[in-house]
């Protein structure tokens, strides 16, 4: 087994800039991954805070009118809150994709950024796929995020928007420019002077790197433990709830059971909530582990001070674990948790903004350092 | 480069391309139809309800909960498998610091995939079998999935419990 050199700082190293050119492929990648993750999570923070109680309290007032319109006998009352209905779950939908796809894009292209010494295409072209990766990136959650307002307006269809056409093309740029790489990783491997290539990125661990790859293992298990748990215990008494719920609220609507209408609603409300909680709980977990492993190896390059790199690493990491288990706790404590789940997104988002600018200091350092011309010598 | 970390690297990326292939098509062809579909069975039943229609109402709750079931098995399976293939990418990476031998990191490589791709899959087959088989799958690639999680983390641990040994 060989040994693993720790803790250089290649934002010294100028020998390691040049896997990092000005507007290359993997700076792009890097950069803009993290640019995406960390919008994503501002959006997701944004949303948590103004948007998702409110609208759940929409969902659930007309859900309520719409049973209560039932008991009275108002068939067209019914239809007009459903419409309501409709438009409030598709609000949040919407939403919630916006959040997760811009996340995840950011996460691949964090993982591109990693691979792209080994994606045997010509560095302009590895550009160009850079750039069609983040176009497609940028789109898809903007045309989600539009879907519930444009809506169906000069649509040739009878079900999708253009918005959804826009996220649609956005999704197919993603995919091209993922296929693109997988393509050049290929060409790499069959060629006759693959794994000559030493990347300094691959071969260095510093003690926060470690610290943040322990722990961010450690937060995707508990993610999978959650959802493992969900999947045997939650998932089908859920849905038979669910079933039974919507069952017991049309029964009762019909033998016109006001009382039996309210109790039913109150129970979906609670099983609504329950399943969400679970459910991001799990999500969020494995997510910020994903992130803690991937930021473990970009460390090398966050050009801050040993004490501050550090501080920002346990920051995230106190962060990762507060959201999870304060989501979960929400079923308990109500609203206080909530909002400590949104101080721990809160935490997250200022560690991965303090990374950014570590390494964002670093590739202006290199920059300066190319483009330094001696005193006295002309161009 | 290991083979390992070749088994994690290609089928992390094949993985990932795939299911955002298949959420394309999901976007395209089934989603709006899912969701009009189950606003409709819905808003059906509560209507046929104010109409004191009996037999209408479990009816229309009946589409609802076989839309309902396919729906939300369709979006699971997009995410998780996209999920995984982000994860066995991620573990490509760190994967030659495992405190194992290469036929072992081999194992845990091809287990992590094969749990990666049962496990969404399995899923999905739910959708179209409700037989013990589709879901006997998913348990197995979920198994498999945590299991092999399980033994790379004590892999790391090991190794960086260690000192370095050239």
């Amino acid at each position: 087994m060989t040994s693993v050199p720790s803790s250089p700082n290649l934002y010294l190293d100028p020998a390691a800039s040049e896997s990092f050119p000005p507007l290359g492929a993997r700076r792009l990648f890097l950069l803009g991954g993290i640019g995406l993750i960390l919008v994503g999570m501002l959006f997701g923070d944004i949303f948590a805070v103004f948007v998702l109680h409110q609208n759940a309290a929409r969902v659930g007032a007309n859900l309520a009118g719409a049973a209560h319109a039932a008991l009275d006998g108002n068939a067209g009352a019914v239809q007009s809150y459903f419409q309501n209905v409709g438009k409030f779950l598709e609000n949040r939908g919407t939403k919630v994709d916006t959040h997760v796809h811009m996340i995840d894009f950011g996460y691949l292209a964090l993982l591109l950024a990693v691979v792209e010494p080994w994606i045997a295409l010509s560095p302009l072209s590895k550009r160009r796929v850079a750039w069609t990766f983040l176009a497609g990136s940028s789109l898809l959650p903007v045309g989600v995020f539009l879907i519930a307002y444009v809506g169906l307006v000069y649509s040739p269809f009878s079900a999708i928007g253009w918005a959804s056409v826009a996220a649609d093309f956005g999704g197919f740029l993603v995919i091209a420019a993922t296929l693109a790489c997988l393509v050049g990783l290929c060409r790499n491997f069959r060629s006759a002077g693959r794994d000559t290539f030493k990347d300094s990125l691959m071969l260095t661990l510093d003690p926060v790197a470690r610290l943040l790859l322990a722990g961010g293992t450690l937060l995707v298990l508990f993610g999978f433990l959650l959802g493992a748990y969900y999947a045997a215990f939650d998932l089908y008494r859920h849905e038979a709830r669910d079933f039974a719920d919507f069952s017991q609220l049309s029964i009762a609507a019909a033998l016109q059971n006001r009382d039996a209408v309210d109790r039913v609603l109150a129970d979906y409300g609670q099983l609504q909530g329950e399943k969400a909680i679970k459910i991001a709980a799990h999500a969020h977990a494995i997510e910020f582990g994903l992130l803690a492993m991937l930021l473990a190896l970009f460390q090398p390059y966050v050009n801050l001070r040993e004490s501050w790199k550090r501080r920002w690493a346990v920051v995230l990491l106190l962060g990762s674990a507060i959201l999870p288990l304060c989501v979960l706790l929400e079923l308990k404590f109500g609203l206080v948790a909530g909002g400590l789940a949104d101080l721990g997104g809160l935490l997250v988002i200022l560690a991965l903004l303090a990374m950014w600018v570590g390494i964002l200091r670093c590739t202006g350092q290199w920059d300066a350092a190319a483009s330094h011309v001696p005193r006295g010598i002309r161009p | 480069m290991s083979a390992a970390r070749r088994v994690l690297l290609f089928g992390g990326l094949a993985l990932a391309i795939w299911g955002m292939g298949y959420g394309l098509w999901y976007a395209l062809f089934a989603e709006h139809q899912a969701l009009i579909g189950i606003g409709t069975s819905l808003a059906g039943a509560f209507t046929s309800a104010a109409q004191r229609n009996a037999d209408l109402v479990g009816s229309y709750l009946q589409d609802y909960k076989e839309a309902k079931f396919v729906y939300d098995r369709q979006v699971d399976v997009h995410s998780h498998w996209i999920g995984l293939a982000m994860l066995l990418i991620t573990l490509a990476i760190y994967f030659d610091r495992l405190a194992f031998s290469d036929k072992w990191k081999a194992l845990l490589a091809c287990g992590a995939l094969l749990g990666a791709v049962l496990f969404p899959f399995g899923v999905l087959l739910q959708t179209y079998n409700h037989g013990a088989v589709p879901s006997l799958l998913a348990v197995l690639g979920s198994a498999l999935e945590i299991a092999t999680l399980f033994l790379i983390a004590i892999g790391f641990a090991r190794r960086s419990s260690s000192p370095p040994r050239s």
